[in-house]
């Protein structure tokens, strides 16, 4: 399964983390919906679709515990029958970044996807730049840096 | 089953001389269910691969034909990994040292999946 970055040094710790939990498909991007990483994904627009969804539900969790004076969960978990969707949020040099895992119940479970959820913690804090990016994004640049990110994201 | 009856029943297997810890463990998600282990040993980590082993000997156990599995003893140089999966799905899991008397271990594992169910 190919794993592709739009900011490599998420590479490494994206690729270990869909091979020791087996998750199907993996998508790292920050809270606002930002893709910086994929893995599993064969179309751009689902990666948007799944990204903004992402984005959404962590917005409506986090609001959720901020009416029940908690603070945000750290992690949520959707589970059917063939599989189980995971939720994550972690801090990083970079900002905070949410982790979106689909995996396959007859390969992995959730107790091998929050393990090495926290293992892919360790190793991208290590991993990431010390300061975070403060960049203005113009409404100009939107739809060619959205277009770059798929590019990156899909080796095209 | 009330966390006190879990409790009592990891009791039985801790209680073995050359036992570390039990746990019990639910063997579709590879959550624990309840512990008692001793001091360094990573009780979320035992949870999660013992259910991924476990799914993985159960199918090729039904692979091979020979039904489901009863008890897995795992041999290692400085210690050993003992299970049985209960009925309901819930694996009783038993880290001990290697020179543990597995039989007894074994019977005591048996008696706390009966009594989880």
């Amino acid at each position: 399964m190919t794993a592709r970055a739009v900011e490599p040094w998420t590479l490494g710790p994206l690729q270990n983390f869909v091979k020791e939990a087996a998750a199907r498909l993996v998508l790292l991007l920050t809270p606002a919906g930002q893709v910086l990483a994929q893995s599993g994904f064969a179309h751009a627009v689902d990666v948007m679709a799944a990204a903004a969804l992402s984005a959404a539900i962590n917005a409506s969790t986090a609001e959720l515990a901020k009416q029940l004076r908690q603070s945000p969960f750290a992690a949520l978990n959707h589970q059917g029958q063939g599989h189980g969707i995971f939720l994550g949020g972690l801090k990083t040099g970079r900002g905070p970044l949410l982790l979106l895992a689909v995996y396959d119940l007859d390969v992995s479970s959730l107790g091998l996807v929050q393990l090495f959820f926290e293992q892919f913690t360790t190793e991208i804090q290590a991993a990431s730049p010390k300061e975070a990016v403060q960049k203005q994004v113009l409404a100009a640049d939107f739809e060619r840096e959205l277009s770059e990110s798929l590019d990156a994201l899909f080796g095209r | 089953m009330t966390a006190a009856g879990y409790a009592r029943a990891l009791d039985l297997i801790t209680r073995v001389r050359g036992v570390r810890g039990a746990m019990l463990v639910a063997g579709d998600d590879g959550l624990v269910i309840a512990e008692q282990l001793m001091e360094g040993i990573k009780g979320a980590a035992l949870a999660a691969l013992a259910a991924s082993l476990g799914h993985k000997l159960r199918r090729a156990m039904e692979g091979a034909g020979v039904g489901a599995g009863q008890f897995w003893h795992l041999q290692a140089e400085q210690g050993a990994l003992l299970v049985v999966p209960a009925d309901s799905g819930v694996l009783v899991v038993a880290v001990a040292d290697p020179d543990v008397n597995v039989g007894l271990v074994r019977l005591e594992l048996l008696r706390a999946a009966g009594s989880v169910g």
